[in-house]
Formats: C-alpha cells, sequence, structure tokens
C-alpha cells in the first residue's frame, strides 16, 4: 500500500471526474472520516485512513486486498476503472441511463447498449461522457460512455450504439479472478 | 331489468316517481295460495285400487315366505351357522349396529317371517302416504329393499375388510339392473324374475331344494359362503405376514454374501430397526444385540454408501432410528437459501423484487430477518440483475448461525478466521453497517479471490482482506472484540452437498481436522481480547457433526484457554453433548448448540460461543484424563513417550511419561515377545531380530531417556503395521523417514493421527527403537557377525531397504544420535548373548 504518485492521481482524478464529474471532492472530503486512495500492484484502493492504519500491520505478501478497490493502471499507465468501483460512482453520477429488461442480460453479458434497449436516459448527456447503466428498477448495473448525445438518441437507428460497454456486474460472475 | 326483488331487507327499493315497474308492490297471494297443505288429502279411486292390490301382494308374498322359511330351515341352519361364525370372527357389534334394524332382519331367516310383516305394512303405509307416486313408486320401494339387501349382505365385507368391494358392487348392480328392468311389472313377478334369473345362474342345489327361498336370500347364503372362504384367506395371509413381520430371520451367511437387491437390504434394514427398537421381545433366540448392529452396519454402509468407518462413528452418535433419518436427510440436498444483502436492499424489497423475476419464495423462518427460501425459480437465482448487483447472496440457513451467535455490534474490530468465500464475513459487515473493521482472513490464497469479490459486490466497505495461516494469526494480530471461527472439517453434516464425504474419511482425515480445529480456536481464542468492551466473544462453528472436531475441540480450548462457554443466543437446535462415549465433557457444553438435517432441515452445523475472561494464557500442561491426544499434538516432543497415545484414561501423563517409558517396559516386553512369537508363525524372517531388540531394548531404556525426541517420533506407526507380514520392511521406510525430520510439525500431526492402540504401538515403537539400534551398531561396525545372520533370514527385500538406509543414513545418525555411541559400546555384547539364547531356543 503505498500513496499514489502525482502523476498517477492527476489521472485517476481525470478518469473519475469523467464519471462522477465535480462530485469527486465529495470522495475526499467526507464527513465520516478521512479516505483516501493507495496502490497497490498497480490497484487502486479506496480506504478510510483508520483502516489503512490497521491493514498496513500486515505484511504486503499477505495483504489481499483492503477497502474497496477502484480500478488499476494499465501498462501505458492508463487508468482502469473496475466493476468494484460502481459502489461509489453510481451515487454521485451526473448521467445516468436505464436499460429496458429485455437489453439487462445483454449488458451484463458484455455488450453495448443499442437504441432498441433504451429506457431512459439523462437530459443533456454529453458525447463520450461517462454514464452509469441502471435497470427500470433502479438498480445500478454497470458503467460505459456515451456513444451519443440524448438529442442525437432520439433520432437514432434502432440498432445503433447509445452506450459503449466498460463494465457490468456480469463480471463479478466472468471474472472474478481478475476483478483486482 | 324487472322488478327487483327484495332478497335483502337492508336494501330498500326506491319509492317514488319512477317507472311502473319499480313502483310496483310485492305480490300478494291469496289466502288460499298461502296456507299449507298440512291437511291430508285423500286418495283418488286409482290410487286407493293399487293400494290395495299392493297390500294385497305383499301379504302374498309375506305368506310365501314364510312357507319357504320353514322348508328352507334345514338349510338356514347351515348357513345362520356361517354367518354366526363370519360375525364372531370379525365384529359382531359393528355388524349388527352397521345396519338398520329391517335389514338385520331380512339377513336372519328365523325372524323374518314376523319382521317381514311388518316390514310389508310399513312400506304399505309408506306408498299410500305419497299422494303423487303411482306403480312405479313401488317398484322403486322394492329395488331399494333389494339394494339394501345387497349392501347388508356385503356389508359384512367391509367390515373384514377384505377385497371384496368388486363382487359387493357387481351384486348391486346386478340387483339395480333386474328391478330397472322390471320397473313396470308387478313386485311379486319382480321378485320372482329376480329369483329365478339369480338361483339359475348361481345357485346349484339350492334352488332344487328351496323352490320357495329368494333370490335374494339365496345370493345373501352364497355371499356369506364366499364371504367366509375369502375371509379365510385374508386371515391365513395375514397371519403369514404377521409371522413374516414379527419375527425377523437373521440372513444366514450366505444371504449375507450374496445380496439380492436394494430393496431387499432397505426391507431388512427397516426390519432390524424394528428388532433393535424392542429387542428383548423381537430378538431371534440366541443372537445377540451385537450381530443385530453389525448386519445393520453394513447394510447401511451398502444401501447409503457410506465407508465403515464413517458409519459406525455416527451409530455412535444417533439412536438407531434417528439414524435411518439422518441418513434420509443427507440424501436430499437442503432448500436453497438466499441472505439479503441489509447493505443494499431491504428483505422486503428483495423477495418482491424476485418474485418479479418468477422466482417462488418465502422467509426462512422467525429467526432470521435476512433470510430467504427459494422453492422453484424460473431464472438462474445465482445470475439476476439483483444478485450481481449484490442485493443478496446464496448461502444456507445454516450459516447464518454462526453470525447470529457472534452478534457483532458496530465499530467493533472483528475477526474472521477462515472467511473463504466471504459469505459469513459479509453478513458480519452487513450487521455492522460497514463500520467498524472486519479482518477476512483465508489460508488460501485462491479462495480469498472469491472474498474479495463477494464483498465488492456485497459493497462491504470495512473489510481488509488477507491470507494468513490462521493459527499464526496471533502474532500478526490480536486484540479483537469478536472471533469468528468457521473451522475446516470433514463435512459430515454437509453430506448433501458433498456426497463423497461418505466415503473418503477415515480416522485419520478426522484427526487431522481436528488437531487443525483445535490449534485454530487456541489461535482464535489468542487473538481475541478480553478487555474489550463490548466484546471477548469467540464462536466456534463448523459443519460436522461429529463430536470430535466439536466438543471435544471446545472442550479443549476450556481447558488450555481462560475462556467461558455462553448461550449462543439461538433459541433452537439441540444442545451440544455432555457424553460421548467414554469421553465426560465440561457440563457447559450443554450451551453449544447443534443442528442436524433431519430435525432443523439445514445442513448439519454446530455452533459453540466461547467469552474471553482473561488474557493470561494458563499453563499449558493440565493433566487431565482426556486429555492424552491434546497433550500429544502439542507436547510430543518433550514427553518422549508414546503411550500418552489413546483415548483411554492413562493415569500417568506427561511428567511422568518419561519414567513410565522407562519403568513400564516389563508387562510391554512380555506382550512384545508375544507378538513376536505370533510373527514367528506368520513369517520366520524378522523373528531373531526383533528378539534380539527385545534384550536390547531394556539397555535402550538409556537412549530413550536421553534422545526424547527420537522416541517420539517413533510413536508414529500403526495398529496395521504390527499384524503385517511386511511390517519390518514399512517400520525401516518410516523409521527413515523419522530421522530424517525429527521435528517436524508433520511428524508431531502423525503421531496424533495414530493411537489405535497404546499398547501395540508402543511395541512396535520399541522394535524400531531397537532397529535403530541395531543399524547404529551396524554402521560402527561392532556386530558383524549378528547382522549377516539376521540379513540371511530377512527376505530379499528387506536387505535392499536395510541396505540402502544403511547408506544414507550412515553419516546422519552419527550426527543425530551421536549420544547413542556410548551407550552402543555395551549392546553388542548382550546382543550376542540375547543371540545365543535364540539359537537355544530353536
Amino acid at each position: 500500500m503505498k500513496v499514489l504518485s502525482e502523476d498517477r492521481t492527476r489521472i485517476l482524478f481525470e478518469k473519475l471526474t469523467k464519471y462522477i464529474g465535480v462530485n469527486v471532492k465529495l470522495l475526499i472530503d467526507r464527513p465520516d472520516g478521512t479516505y483516501c486512495f493507495r496502490e497497490k500492484k498497480d490497484r487502486v484502493y479506496y480506504i478510510s485512513e483508520r483502516l489503512l492504519h490497521l491493514a498496513q500491520t500486515l505484511k504486503p505478501d499477505h495483504l489481499i486486498a483492503a477497502g474497496t478497490c477502484f480500478g488499476k493502471f494499465t501498462k501505458t499507465n492508463k487508468f482502469r476503472l473496475h466493476i468494484t468501483a460502481l459502489t461509489y460512482i453510481a451515487p454521485y453520477a451526473p448521467y445516468k441511463i436505464w436499460v429496458k429488461p429485455s437489453a439487462e442480460q445483454q449488458f451484463l453479458y458484455g455488450h453495448h447498449i443499442i437504441k432498441s434497449g433504451l429506457g431512459r436516459i439523462t437530459e443533456n448527456t454529453p458525447k463520450h461522457h461517462g454514464v452509469v447503466v441502471y435497470t427500470m428498477s433502479d438498480i445500478p448495473i454497470g458503467f460505459g460512455v456515451a456513444a451519443r448525445t440524448t438529442a442525437e438518441c432520439r433520432h437514432a437507428d434502432p440498432l445503433a450504439t447509445i452506450v459503449f460497454h466498460q463494465a457490468d456486474v456480469g463480471e463479478y460472475i466472468r471474472s472474478e479472478d481478475t476483478l483486482t | 331489468m324487472g322488478r327487483k326483488a327484495k332478497f335483502d331487507e337492508t336494501k330498500k327499493v326506491k319509492k317514488g316517481p319512477g317507472r311502473k315497474a319499480r313502483k310496483q308492490p310485492d305480490p300478494v297471494f291469496k289466502k288460499s295460495l298461502v296456507e299449507d297443505d298440512t291437511t291430508e288429502k285423500k286418495l283418488t279411486h286409482r290410487q286407493k285400487q293399487r293400494a290395495a292390490k299392493r297390500a294385497k301382494k305383499k301379504a302374498e308374498l309375506a305368506e310365501k315366505r314364510k312357507a319357504l322359511k320353514q322348508a328352507k330351515k334345514n338349510v338356514s341352519k347351515q348357513t345362520e351357522v356361517e354367518v354366526d361364525n363370519d360375525e364372531g370372527h370379525s365384529s359382531d357389534e359393528e355388524s349388527t349396529q352397521g345396519f338398520t334394524d329391517d335389514n338385520k332382519e331380512w339377513l336372519k331367516p328365523k325372524q323374518k317371517s314376523k319382521s317381514k310383516e311388518k316390514k310389508i305394512h310399513s312400506d304399505v303405509e309408506e306408498t299410500e302416504d305419497d299422494s303423487g307416486h303411482d306403480d312405479g313408486s313401488d317398484v322403486n320401494a322394492d329395488s331399494d329393499n333389494n339394494d339394501k339387501q345387497g349392501t347388508k349382505a356385503t356389508g359384512e365385507k367391509y367390515k373384514v375388510g377384505t377385497l371384496d368391494d368388486l363382487f359387493k358392487d357387481t351384486d348391486d348392480e346386478n340387483d339395480d339392473a333386474e328391478s330397472e328392468d322390471e320397473g313396470a311389472a308387478s313386485d311379486n313377478k319382480l321378485e320372482y324374475d329376480s329369483n329365478s334369473s339369480g338361483s339359475d345362474k348361481d345357485e346349484d342345489d339350492d334352488t332344487d331344494n328351496d323352490d320357495d327361498m329368494l333370490p335374494i336370500e339365496k345370493a345373501n347364503i352364497k355371499l356369506v359362503k364366499k364371504q367366509k372362504t375369502d375371509k379365510k384367506l385374508a386371515d391365513e395371509e395375514m397371519q403369514l405376514n404377521i409371522a413374516k413381520q414379527d419375527v425377523f430371520a437373521f440372513p444366514s451367511q450366505e444371504e449375507l454374501q450374496n445380496p439380492t437387491s436394494l430393496q431387499d437390504i432397505h426391507q431388512r434394514i427397516k426390519d432390524v430397526v424394528t428388532v433393535l427398537g424392542n429387542f428383548s421381545t423381537l430378538k431371534e433366540e440366541g443372537r445377540s444385540r451385537c450381530e443385530y448392529t453389525d448386519l445393520l452396519l453394513k447394510d447401511l454402509c451398502i444401501y447409503y454408501s457410506y465407508n465403515e468407518f464413517l458409519m459406525e462413528v455416527l451409530m455412535q452418535i444417533f439412536p438407531v432410528l434417528e439414524l435411518v433419518e439422518f441418513l434420509e436427510a443427507s440424501e436430499v440436498a437442503r432448500p436453497v437459501t438466499i441472505r439479503t444483502n441489509s447493505l443494499k436492499t431491504r428483505r422486503r424489497d428483495l423477495a418482491q423484487a424476485l418474485i418479479n423475476r418468477g422466482v417462488n419464495l418465502d422467509p426462512v423462518g422467525k429467526w432470521s430477518k435476512v433470510g430467504l427460501v427459494v422453492y422453484s425459480s424460473t431464472v438462474p437465482i445465482g445470475a439476476t440483475p439483483e444478485y450481481l448487483a449484490g442485493h443478496y447472496i446464496l448461502q444456507g440457513a445454516s450459516s447464518y448461525l454462526p453470525v447470529m451467535a457472534l452478534a457483532p455490534q458496530e465499530n467493533e474490530r472483528i475477526l474472521d478466521m477462515c472467511a473463504a468465500p466471504g459469505g459469513k464475513a459479509s453478513h458480519i459487515a452487513a450487521i455492522m453497517k460497514n463500520t467498524g473493521t472486519l479482518f477476512a482472513n483465508d489460508a488460501n490464497k485462491e479462495r480469498t479471490k472469491a472474498i474479495v469479490g463477494n464483498f465488492h459486490r456485497l459493497g462491504v466497505v470495512n473489510a481488509v482482506i488477507c491470507n494468513h495461516d490462521g493459527r499464526e494469526f496471533p502474532e500478526v494480530m490480536k486484540g479483537f472484540d469478536r472471533v469468528l471461527l468457521d473451522a475446516p472439517c470433514t463435512g459430515t453434516g454437509v453430506i448433501a452437498k458433498d456426497p463423497s464425504v461418505k466415503t473418503t474419511k477415515d480416522q485419520k482425515d478426522i484427526q487431522r481436522c481436528f488437531n487443525i480445529q483445535r490449534q485454530l480456536l487456541l489461535a482464535a481464542i489468542d487473538c481475541c481480547s478480553a478487555k474489550s468492551s463490548t466484546g471477548g466473544y469467540i464462536v466456534y462453528s463448523t459443519c460436522s457433526i461429529l463430536p470430535e472436531e466439536n466438543e471435544w475441540v471446545v472442550n479443549y480450548a476450556l481447558k488450555r484457554r481462560n475462556v467461558k462457554l455462553v448461550p449462543t443466543g439461538l433459541d433452537f437446535g439441540t444442545e451440544g453433548f455432555v457424553k460421548y462415549r467414554h469421553h465426560r465433557f465440561h457440563p457447559s457444553l450443554k450451551l453449544t448448540r447443534r443442528f442436524y438435517p433431519h430435525t432443523h432441515n439445514m445442513d448439519g452445523f454446530y455452533v459453540a460461543k466461547l467469552k474471553k475472561f482473561s488474557n493470561v494464557i494458563p499453563e499449558p500442561f493440565k493433566d487431565e484424563d482426556d486429555e492424552e491426544l491434546e497433550s500429544k499434538s502439542e507436547d510430543s516432543k518433550q514427553n518422549g513417550d508414546i503411550e500418552s497415545g489413546d483415548q483411554k484414561p492413562v493415569p500417568q501423563k506427561k511428567g511422568d511419561s518419561r519414567k513410565r517409558s522407562a519403568t513400564s517396559d516389563g508387562p510391554q516386553m512380555k506382550k512384545k515377545k508375544s507378538d513376536v512369537e505370533s510373527n514367528k508363525g506368520n513369517n520366520a524372517q524378522p523373528t531373531p531380530a526383533s528378539n534380539q531388540k527385545n534384550k536390547r531394548n531394556r539397555k535402550n531404556k538409556k537412549n530413550v531417556k536421553q534422545h526424547g525426541t527420537n522416541a517420539a517420533n517413533n510413536a508414529i506407526s500403526d495398529k496395521s503395521e504390527v499384524q503385517e507380514n511386511s511390517k519390518d520392511i514399512k517400520e525401516q521406510r518410516e523409521t527413515k523417514i523419522r530421522n530424517e525430520n525429527v521435528d517436524t510439525k508433520s511428524s508431531i500431526e502423525e503421531i496424533d493421527s495414530v493411537q489405535k492402540d497404546p499398547n501395540t504401538k508402543t511395541t512396535v515403537n520399541k522394535s524400531k527403537k531397537k532397529r535403530k539400534n541395531q543399524k547404529n551398531q551396524e554402521t560402527s561396525n561392532v556386530q558383524n557377525q549378528n547382522i549377516n545372520k539376521n540379513e540371511n533370514k530377512i527376505t530379499e527385500k528387506v536387505e535392499v531397504v536395510a541396505a540402502k538406509k544403511l547408506k544414507n543414513k550412515f553419516n546422519k545418525k552419527n550426527k543425530q544420535i551421536g549420544k547413542l555411541n556410548s551407550n552402543n559400546v555395551k549392546k553388542p555384547m548382550k546382543d550376542q548373548s540375547v543371540h545365543k539364547k535364540f539359537k537355544k531356543n530353536k
């Protein structure tokens, strides 16, 4: 567990801003204690200081995970959000999209969302902005990147992609080993 | 439309202007119309005529019958006897009660005449009363009578309970059909016709003799006869069956060796269970209970495909009847249960969402606020969006119990020692509402990934997941408020989930398990802090039902640490054992809870809650009975004694053990000799060597003292080995191994795992020691002659092994058992003398 480098912190926050906008600062300034980002084996964990102190007493080899894993830095030093970050992204995300029940399963198997599966979408969603995907019963099931703006969606072809898939909760089953 | 009827008084029809229909009042009937017809109407002329005719006919009929009865008396006597017999057999009262009076009269020819007249009169009256009826009614009445007769005749059969319903039915039908056919005809005719038809067809002799007998009567007689024979047969059959059941014939050897079918075995199991249930009355002469239980054991093993060891253990836990129930319950899977993740949703919401997906579910019971039982589902319950979003987790109902017993509080620091795959740990986090700190530890690194996945899915953020050996956790961190130890076990409670348990587990597995469990439990207790203001609790649970892995382990911990048992807070489940076979556990073990698949419909489980009242670790050595095993696991190194080996209460213990090994050689030597003798019979080769060893052994006592560690290692052996012919070879190999890892833990565990018969063990051990010594001597070239002689007698295999060993060990031994050398100097002399003696014996 080491502190993120300046560079990586910037990359991480840029990425997070794509999904939750200015709400990033809510992750840092919390009323219930101080939380911080720590890096372990290129994975970034979001963890309360109190927990961090305890976790740091363990030998690194024996420590598997602590707090919440947000994602990992790739070899090209880009940050990739993991589905495990959904717990924190979903409540803060400004742009959301709801999928129809018929399209839920498709998305959960890693497919993009097409127009025909689109249930609702937040007004004024800009292009290429991160969006959180919800079911019609308001359960967050993943996130992605908007392929079109809300306006464009209205006139899109039924088979046109609306959201590019990035992560979905199906990964908990599909790729449990690579979650963290 | 139309006028609304005033069926309902409360509803009042609107009054006032409107359509005519609405205003129309209720109809009023004339007095004459409303007048009830209590007064009897006069019969019409024709009706009167018909009635008179009817009465006349009936009178005629009755007369005829009278005559018939008298003529028939002889015959009827016979039948009467039969009837009586019948009734006597079954239940007199019932049969008489079961029918109306007039029917009874019909049955008995003697009283018939009077009663019949009466009856006919009543009939006539009845018909007279019926004003609207014509001839048909009469016929109907008569046919009714016929029916009644039929039923009456057959009614007795009902009582007997035979299978003659069919027969009866056809009779009835016959009667009915006849009466219907000739509905228009007069009564007399009807009766005669039916008589002739019935008798012609059915009866041989009676028709000739008793022309005046009514067909129904004849049929009745016939019926009774038939009944009687049927009943006789049925009774015989019953007797046969009863005889078969009551005296369960113990199967012969051949029967046992050639099992026919599983059904037979199942039947035999049932029989034996009933016999064992009431042994004194049901047993076969000259058979002991043992024979029955042995038979049952074998049958159960075959039928449920268990290995004998496990079945034996189960038989010791359960009484026979319960055992069968348990085995049956272990065959079927428990219902699927899910636990609501209270961090993300509520149970009611989740249930609604799942019901919408086509899942049929119910709350698991009053004792849990988060559990749901899934009866059926149209979607895979482990892959719904709700599941993936972490609203619930698939978890057996029994897994809620340890967490409920642990009763975590918010802002505590809690440890789950064996957490994978994180079901219970996430439950703890949910109860803590993501406050405090949860350490989820598992020894298996691969399985920790499951914990990571589940925790993230369920939204647990207050957890640290680590990968330590639980036994070493106290060195990592201490001072937890609560510790949950769901120890690895043999899984005898979850046989339905993993049937391989049935055949794969044996004594060694169990011993391996409970040794680890003991160490883990002690470690868990050490991790816990007695000074915690809110906690200081440890919950120990397993999914096994064996007392060795449960009560015994807890009992062990009670003696080794400053802990006491407290109520688990679970209001159901059976109490833990205080006595089990020869074990006498601490009485407070009553406070622990056991759960069985057959009584609680959840996996077999055990939960114990301990409270730590002091952080001081008491003196590790407590010489109490029944702790031999424990002592071995911990102290075998220091003891250097093998005899503390078994579950028999041994008066002397650890402290005295060395002395004992030195002093108590005498009787054992004798035993040894007898062993050796028997070995002689089997294979002559090893005897001379072992004889020498015997003698040598006395000298070696000193060695034993000095090298307790080696002796302890030698303790490892198997009862079975003693009896095997290839014993020596094995021993040599074993000693080899042992010498190599003198102090390693594995050897200690092995020691623990072998404790069947202390005596045989010790003898084996000693022989091993001797062997070792012998080797030493050989290496020191003191005793070449003896060796040569011995080796001549040893089989080639042994030679090869010995030679190898010699080469390998030559250097090692001198180093390891360096001190032996000084003693060994004198040994050759004695050995030679022994050898001489041996020769003499020969």
